[in-house]
């Protein structure tokens, strides 16, 4: 499955969905591999073309010669526990391009909730060495929120003229939207539909540091979507960026601890020995008459104990 | 709701057949029966076919076809799931299939063939009787 | 229509008569069932009497043949001037093969030609294209090319027969080459009849053979609605179409109320491209099925002349009576026949048949019994057509016009059909229209929710049909079958290797040059596409062009 083998990686998902103790082994085996991929959650209402929108985008993706990994996750029925499985018809051209892998899941009843059983498939795809991975869902109930969340970067697609544009996004999918796509933008009220999530965006995300842009798309031509695919790796970088700047706050602190603590004890010991301090319980630990760590803590003591005691 | 195993299907319509209405249906039915359909529409290519089958790990393959081209077409996706190493997918056939022809396609490794008029529970119960096997 | 206190009368004595006569049979024989309903859903009643027809205004509601409402017949002596058309739906294989089924045809009393074209050929793909590989020549006959279509129509001479193409997707490809042949056989434009399936609607939700998305779908059909209305004053540039509808799984009341809204967005798009009600209307024509249900299908014809004519003058302002008529064809219904012992497929055709007749057709096919097996053999098409001819000079049937008009039944079940076909139009309407309904699957969800509980129905045996679920025999008469040899595709796609050859590729080039350019610039394509066909272009190149200016569409799936 590592090496890419498609029926390894189907086979693969597969075991995460029956959701036994094979499970937890097989993620664990896979783990190691993983960090790689840019996982790209699209959700959007039905009527938003977001099927349409994703082949494009996949498309553009193939076009810069990256290999895209699908999860499509549909719900399962309460009452009878089938589900209809639909979303990858409108990808089923790139079905046969060994560069993309489509999988279906449906939400089934997992113990761990269908966003971990997400996740985990996401993660045998990143393993097996996918570039990018998309999961899609419709946003259509809590459940997709969560699943959603998986993603690094969350797209959210919506429509001119589906009713109210703004309630047909889910709410909790609005504040964590990282990017906000109007499909279908050759329709009159596109334009209103964009400034009505501008505005939006604006009283939410004061806070944030990165501003979700809305931009318009035209699923059925493609229009909007080189722009919308840099946006996502803009996005990427500004995560990596993030996670960047984090990691070098992190390693600057430890670097710095590191730095104090060398220097003072660089001084502190320079000050011993000049006052014969470091000689005399040198002795004494020669003479086993006390250790290292008592003598070091006696030293100290004597050296800052007045100190403390002020402090 | 149980956990676990659920019976997957893919049904197919290859070709340029586009009477729709039997597969969906079943596509229906079995999903009724708890099964988690896939259905990938109309004009689907035997690499299509085999392709989705595998990437989506389908214990079944219903075929659905009316248009006469199922000589040409079935024996292509039996040879594709074999170079696939597919073998253990259960396939099975309905709509307009001559019953001479149907000798021929049972040899080709095609389990059962559903004409016309057949009952829907007669299809959904041949599929759950014969996946439990492959668990 | 009868006065009030006969008719209180009536209902006193039925009141009575339930009482006491029906009662104490109910009471020794309880009926077969609880309900009787028919396949719209609709409550049949035990007994019609006067009291269900006693606002019918026979002036208003039914007035006389050939006038306006037209719901008696749109010719004012129908069968007795003329019996409607017995059109055979056929094709299979080659030009050639077709070519010699048609004269066989025409030599055993069939009055006009309907071409069956394979799949390839409907979703607009040469014969030698990878998706065509295995259906060349399989439902129908194969035409890739001009010289196809001419050795199709050879010896058939084009003023006069009529011909019916059924045909969507690449129509304007297709008439195009019928135009070229009748040019050749030096037939004037003017003189050329016939009609051109050119629904594109009904292909998003029923019968599926798109290749444009809907838009630019909707203006190919206004081209040659408006091209066939300047330039082919005989022919039907359209068959606005409920078969289909019907076969996808719809009932009849869906099929009727669907229908008539396609024809109500064509001649929407028609005004808009600038043509008057009055210069295209009269040309406009429809095409139904006809199903088991005698009286529902003759109440759903009758009702479908009324509600158009009313919504030609009411909604389009329509002058000319012609405007307002509906001329229709109609084909007996294909999924109600089984491959279980066919013969008795032949008295469900006969019946289906006869209920269109009794309803008022223009033109009429019967399919053959093997229909459920394969394509129509020989044999079995001379008894299909024999169905109509008896019908029509040995049964009485065509001797006087609209006979079951007062019934009781008919009247009362056809003003039902009337009123809730107009629920369903006001219902698309407030939708925002076809196209917006095709969108959001509202057609497609009402079919496969019709079709779901048919089966269902069929299951349970609330719904017999005799040989399948009820008074099956098991064992099976063997009947011949047709088949296609597989020799056809090959011979095929040699012809179109040799014909790109011995053309001249230079004049193809630059007229599909042309054509890239017109669509673009959205004009009607006919004139140009006629060019095109001339220069032998072939089916596949013409439609590659529009491919990629329009897109390809991509269905919606609902279940």
């Amino acid at each position: 499955m590592l090496a890419g083998n498609r029926r390894s990686i189907a086979r693969a998902i597969t075991i995460i969905e029956n959701d036994n103790t094979e499970t937890q082994k097989l993620i664990a085996s896979v783990y190691s591999h993983t960090g790689k991929a840019h996982i790209i959650g699209l959700t959007g209402p039905p009527g938003s073309g977001k099927s349409t929108l994703i082949e494009k985008i996949i498309r553009e993706y193939r076009r810069k010669d990256k290999t895209v990994g699908v999860i499509a996750v549909d719900p399962t029925s309460p009452f009878t526990g089938g589900a209809f499985l639909g979303d990858r018809i409108r990808m089923q051209e790139l079905s046969t391009d060994q560069g993309v892998f489509i999988r279906s899941m449906a939400t089934r009843n997992y113990l761990g909730g269908i966003a971990k059983a997400t996740k985990d498939a996401a993660k045998v795809l990143d393993a097996a060495g996918k570039d990018i991975v998309i999961v899609e869902t419709v946003g259509a109930g809590q459940s997709e929120v969560e699943i959603i969340k998986v993603a690094k970067t969350i797209v959210v697609i919506c429509a001119p003229g589906l009713g109210d544009e703004i309630q047909a996004i889910k709410a909790g999918i609005m504040e964590i939207g990282d990017i906000f796509v109007v499909n279908k933008a050759d329709r009159e009220n596109a334009d209103k539909a964009v400034m009505d999530i501008e505005a939006i965006l604006q009283l939410n995300n004061k806070e944030r540091a990165w501003k979700p842009p809305v931009l318009k798309t035209v699923a059925l031509t493609g229009e909007g979507v080189p722009q919308l695919i840099e946006k996502i790796e803009e996005h990427n970088r500004f995560l990596e960026k993030e996670l960047e700047r984090k990691r070098s706050r992190e390693k600057a602190e430890a670097e710095l601890v590191e730095a104090i603590k060398e220097k003072m004890a660089t001084s502190i010991i320079e000050e011993l020995r000049s006052k014969g301090k470091f000689e005399e319980f040198l002795q004494k630990i020669l003479e086993k008459k006390i250790d290292p760590a008592s003598a070091a803590e006696k030293l100290l003591k004597e050296r800052f104990g007045k100190h403390i005691r002020k402090g | 709701m149980q956990r676990g195993k659920k019976i997957r299907v893919l049904v197919a319509k290859p070709g340029l057949d586009s009477h729709d209405r039997g597969a969906k249906i079943i596509a229906r039915a079995l999903r009724d029966a708890g099964m988690e359909v896939i259905y990938t529409g109309l004009r689907q290519t035997p690499q299509q076919i085999v392709e989705t089958a595998l990437q989506e790990d389908v214990d079944v393959i219903g075929l659905s076809i009316l248009s006469g081209a199922h000589k040409t077409l079935f024996p292509r996706i039996i040879e594709l799931l074999k170079q696939k190493d597919l073998t253990d997918v259960l396939v099975v056939a309905g709509g307009i299939i001559p019953e001479e022809d149907i000798p021929e396609m049972k040899k080709l490794g095609i389990k059962e063939i559903f004409g016309p008029g057949t009952p829907t529970d007669e299809i959904v119960q041949f599929v759950l009787k014969n996946t439990s096997k492959r668990a | 229509m009868i006065d009030e206190k006969k008719i209180n009368e009536v209902t006193k004595e039925r009141e009575r008569w339930e009482e006491t006569t029906l009662q104490r049979w109910v009471a020794q024989r309880p009926e077969r069932k609880s309900e009787f309903r028919n396949h719209s859903d609709m409550l049949i009643k035990r007994l019609y009497t006067p009291e269900d027809i006693k606002d019918l205004d026979y002036m208003q509601d039914l007035g006389f043949p050939g006038e306006y409402p037209f719901t008696r017949g749109v010719h004012a002596t129908m069968y007795r001037g003329r019996l409607w058309t017995m059109r055979q739906f056929s094709g299979y294989g080659t030009a050639e093969q077709t070519n010699r089924r048609f004269k066989y045809l025409l030599k055993e009393g069939e009055t006009g030609l309907s071409i069956a074209f394979d799949y390839p050929t409907i979703t607009g793909y040469d014969s030698d294209h990878p998706f065509a590989k295995g259906e060349v020549g399989v439902c129908g006959v194969t035409v890739a090319s001009l010289k196809d279509m001419e050795t199709l129509l050879d010896g058939i001479p084009l003023d006069k027969v009529t011909t019916s193409m059924t045909i969507n997707g690449p129509a304007a490809m297709l008439l195009a080459m019928y135009v070229a042949v009748g040019d050749k056989q030096g037939v004037p434009r003017i003189k050329l009849g016939g009609t051109t399936q050119n629904d594109m609607l009904k292909e998003f939700f029923a019968q599926k053979l798109c290749i444009f998305p809907p838009k630019q779908s909707l203006k190919l059909v206004t081209d040659i609605i408006e091209y066939c209305t300047r330039n082919l004053p005989k022919w039907n540039p359209i068959s606005i179409s409920g078969y289909h509808i019907r076969e996808a799984g719809a009932n009849a009341l869906q099929e009727l109320a669907f229908t008539l809204y396609d024809g109500i967005t064509y001649v929407e798009s028609s005004l808009e491209r600038g043509l008057s009600v009055d210069e295209f209307a009269p040309r406009l024509s429809f095409f139904f099925a006809s199903h088991n249900n005698l009286f529902e299908e003759i109440a759903k014809f009758r009702a479908a002349r009324r509600l158009w004519a009313k919504i030609m003058k009411e909604r389009f302002h329509a002058k000319k009576p012609r405007s307002m008529w509906m001329r229709m064809h109609v084909q007996t219904s294909g999924c109600t026949l089984t491959a279980q012992q066919p013969l008795i497929n032949i008295i469900r055709t006969t019946i289906q048949a006869l209920a269109a007749v009794l309803g008022g057709t223009q033109s009429l096919h019967t399919n053959s019994f093997d229909e459920a097996l394969c394509l129509p053999t020989k044999e079995a098409v001379r008894v299909a057509l024999r169905t109509q001819q008896i019908i029509a000079y040995e049964s009485g049937a065509a001797d006087t016009m609209d006979p079951l008009a007062g019934s009781y039944y008919i009247e009362s079940l056809t003003n039902e059909m009337e009123e809730r076909a107009m629920d369903y139009i006001q219902k698309i309407d407030d939708m925002g229209g076809a196209i917006a309904a095709i969108e959001n699957g509202f057609f497609q969800r009402e079919i496969a929710d019709s079709a779901y509980r048919y089966q269902r129905e069929t299951d349970e045996k609330e719904r017999i049909i005799v040989g399948v679920n009820e008074y099956a025999t098991g064992e099976e008469v063997p009947i011949p079958i047709l088949r296609i040899d597989p020799k056809v595709e090959m011979e095929q796609v040699a012809r179109l290797q040799r014909l790109r050859r011995e053309r001249d590729n230079r004049k193809v080039e630059e007229v599909l040059g042309r054509l890239h350019y017109a669509a673009e610039k959205d004009e009607n394509l006919m004139p140009i596409i006629i060019e095109a066909v001339k220069s032998y272009a072939t089916l596949g190149e013409i439609c590659d062009v529009l491919r990629k200016v329009y897109g390809e569409h991509k269905e919606l799936i609902v279940i």
